[in-house]
């Protein structure tokens, strides 16, 4: 990076001067004047029903190629750098986002001008800017998919930033589980220093900013950002006392704007397109679209980017194609373990921030797991508990504590040996859980539970009074029985790890109940059809 | 625990400090430095940690402290292949619960163990962002999708064979009753 070079690009017109590196302003602006909404080739776009959706924050992904920054140009790109490094002052490029009405879409959904407003006041001349990639929603995989299809969007977006708020450094922190994505990442940080969109004095206006990435080891609380800014610190992740707030004192105690990938790679649009376009999309709180990560028991799952305010019906049944095997809806689940199971009655919500609280889930990052009939919403409950059990990070009591006595009730109810009275206790406990907790992990633990309470109650009265998994799905309330069929082979006898069934050679055998573990060993192991499964 | 790193075990300096250099001897960039270790040594036993504290000049009990909150350190060393069986919600829904019951059966160990053997550990992990291809199981680094509990145990007799492993029977505790799929 000695001087202005220039890369030819042979275009089959000849070689023409094209990408100059540095970038200039003009050249910049020359292609994005070139640039058409879509670009025309498809590398592979993801989605049967792309034609439904409406793409903003994966606009170019499937259409670049995430690994040439110049394919980036040729959408446009960096003109929204280069245009805020033009045109407008930091507080003007703040105002922008305010007006666009975009709130962070890493769960709370916090408006991302007043966050950069808070960043942009706090006294310091040191500032930091981060982008939370953590995504710890077992079951959500939107960030991803930005960071390996366009990852060029959030670095532009994370200088956007910088410059609004006075910052000159910068965090990606990524989780381990995604090497494609920190490749990538990598590689475009490595592009655009060359094309001096990075470093010291980019596009010629005097404006420094770097990158840095930084490694997550498996740890779902660092998702949350306190946490998160002691583990870009090398620290143990375990959240802060908040206030104060990042914004006022984050990373290295500075100043520090936190925003999730999805948030990011909505920026340049807005800059781009102006905020009256943004906030003309979407609900009257919810401004914009969503990415989804539609999953489970649905015919075509996959990444959705759907305006906000689009229903779940909508997205379940006309964009995910249904429910597959003939099998009917139960119930939706957004928001990851923080979130809840909402029923088919409530199917017709529209999909915004506020509407999924009022039902008593949360949009969270953007999980949406379609669960059918066959799935015990006792035994999710069970599920997201075992997951929060791993992963509070012990700092708090009621978190650490809570979640263990949770689980422990729900496990008892899976085996059919709780009470009527665990009910109330559980959600006495989840009461308690929720207004003294440390952080939001532990605040929120208890939603699974709260709201499958709250729609499938009576299936956790016939786990608790009739001892019945009506979904035919928690193992230990099956019960295995031997029918006359039997030859008294003793095959079973011997599969069965718990020595439960007994009997004489050639004479029909029979299962101790009490000693059975549910294994299913007997069943799989009869060749004389001789076992049934009960439930 | 002045020198515990020298013990001649491994050349510990030797690969830990070009590591810690590289990092700029940042202790902000422990968790990095621990990543690469454990991608250089296979896991990280105290004395590890030690000489990492040593050179970073910090209390081990800070670099012990990060080791043993992150899930992905391991103070226990791997077997030759791991298999990362995803419980994230999608493949908890399409039935990832069966495939570990399976592993569990066939190998004889439990999640977090080796077999007897050396050959596999069982790992179980949450969310490897590939959920429109549940249930989905990493061995090693290789992605395997719609993964059943049948498949399992054929992908298995491919890493199996792939290093030309036979004794098939060492895997299996014996008093198990699913000797037949393991011999595969
Ligand atoms: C337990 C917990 C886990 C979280 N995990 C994530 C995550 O994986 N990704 C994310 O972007 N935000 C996550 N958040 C939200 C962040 O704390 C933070 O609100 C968000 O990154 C801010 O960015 P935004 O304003 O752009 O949404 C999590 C929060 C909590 C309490
Ligand atoms: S839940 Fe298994 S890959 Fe996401």
């Amino acid at each position: 990076m000695n001087g202005i070079s220039t890369y030819h690009e042979n275009t089959g017109f000849g070689a023409r001067p094209l990408y100059a590196r540095p970038m200039t302003s003009t050249q910049l602006k020359a292609l994005a004047a070139a640039a058409t909404d879509h670009p025309a080739k498809d590398l592979g776009s993801d989605h049967p029903s792309i034609e439904k959706q409406c793409r903003i924050a994966l606009a170019n992904c499937g259409y670049i190629d995430p690994e040439r920054i110049e394919d980036y140009f040729d959408a446009a790109g960096y003109f929204a750098l280069d245009k805020v490094l033009e045109q407008y002052t930091p507080r003007q490029v703040i105002q922008i986002v305010l007006d666009s009405g975009l709130r962070g879409r890493g769960g709370a959904g916090f408006p991302t001008g007043r966050k950069w407003l808070f960043a942009h006041e706090a006294p310091g001349y040191k500032k930091f800017v981060v982008c939370n990639a953590d995504e710890g929603d077992p079951g959500a995989f939107m960030d991803r998919s930005v960071l390996e299809l366009d990852p060029h969007a959030v670095i532009e977006a994370m200088a956007i930033a910088a410059y609004a708020v006075g910052a000159d450094e910068g965090y990606v922190y990524i989780r381990a589980e995604y090497p494609v994505a920190v490749k990538r990442l990598n590689k475009a940080i490595g592009q655009a220093r060359d094309y001096g969109l990075l470093g010291h004095d980019i596009l010629g206006r005097g404006f420094n900013f770097d990158l840095h990435i930084r490694l997550g080891a498996g740890a779902f609380v660092c998702g949350e950002e306190t946490a998160l800014l002691n583990s870009v610190e090398g620290k143990r992740g375990t959240p802060r006392l908040r206030p104060p707030f990042p914004a006022i004192k984050g990373l290295f105690e500075k100043p520090t704007v936190l925003n999730n990938v999805e948030t990011y790679a909505n920026v340049p649009a807005i800059i781009r397109r102006g905020s009256d376009w943004f906030s003309s999309i979407g609900t009257d709180g919810s401004k914009g679209t969503k990415v989804f990560a539609l999953g489970g028991n649905v015919v075509s799952g996959g990444l959705i980017e759907v305006p906000m305010g689009t229903t779940l019906r909508q997205i379940i049944f006309e964009i995910g194609n249904g429910i597959p095997d003939g099998r009917a809806f139960k119930a939706a689940q957004t928001g990851g373990p923080s979130g809840g199971c909402i029923p088919a009655e409530h199917l017709d919500t529209p999909v915004d921030y506020e509407s999924l609280v009022r039902i008593g889930s949360m949009m969270g990052s953007g999980g949406l797991i379609v669960m059918n009939e066959d799935k015990c919403m006792v035994g999710i409950a069970k599920f997201f508990m075992e997951f929060m059990v791993e992963e509070s990070c012990g700092k708090c009591t009621p978190c650490r504590l809570g979640t263990r006595q949770l689980l422990r009730f729900l496990e008892k109810i899976t085996r059919g040996q709780a009470e009527m009275s665990d009910i109330e206790a559980m959600e006495s406990l989840a009461e308690t859980m929720r207004s003294t907790s440390l952080c939001a992990l532990g605040q929120t633990a208890a939603n699974p539970v709260l709201s499958t309470l709250r729609y499938f109650r009576h299936e956790y009265e016939a786990h608790v009074r009739d001892k019945r998994c009506p979904s035919r799905d928690c193992k230990f309330m099956a019960r295995f029985v031997i029918n006359d069929n039997c030859k008294g082979c003793r095959k079973c006898a011997s599969a069965c790890p718990a020595e439960a069934i007994s009997g004489t050679a050639k004479k029909k055998h029979i299962i101790d109940g009490k000693l059975c573990v549910k294994c299913g060993a007997c069943l799989e192991s009869c060749k004389f059809e001789a076992v049934d499964k009960e439930w | 625990m002045e020198t515990s790193c020298c013990c001649g075990q491994y050349p510990l300096r030797e690969i830990i400090q070009p590591i810690v250099e590289r990092n700029g001897r940042d202790p902000s960039m422990l968790i990095q430095i621990l990543h690469e270790t454990q991608e250089a040594m296979g896991y990280l036993p105290q004395d590890v940690q030690q000489c990492i504290a040593d050179e970073l000049k910090m209390p081990p009990a800070e670099v012990y402290s990060v080791v043993t909150f992150y899930s992905r350190f391991t103070m226990t060393p791997k077997g030759l292949h791991t298999i990362s069986v995803c419980l994230g919600t999608a493949c908890y829904v399409k039935g990832a619960e069966a495939i570990i019951e399976k592993l569990k059966k066939t190998l004889a160990v439990g999640s977090g163990q080796t077999t007897a053997d050396g050959v596999f550990t069982l790992d179980i992990c949450r969310c490897v962002g590939a959920c429109n291809k549940a249930p989905v199981v990493y061995v090693d680094n290789d992605q395997h999708e719609f993964v059943t509990p049948e498949l399992m145990v054929e992908i298995l007799s491919h890493y199996r064979d792939d290093q030309e492993y036979s004794a098939a029977e060492s895997i299996v505790d014996p008093g198990l009753p699913e000797q037949e799929e393991a011999q595969l």
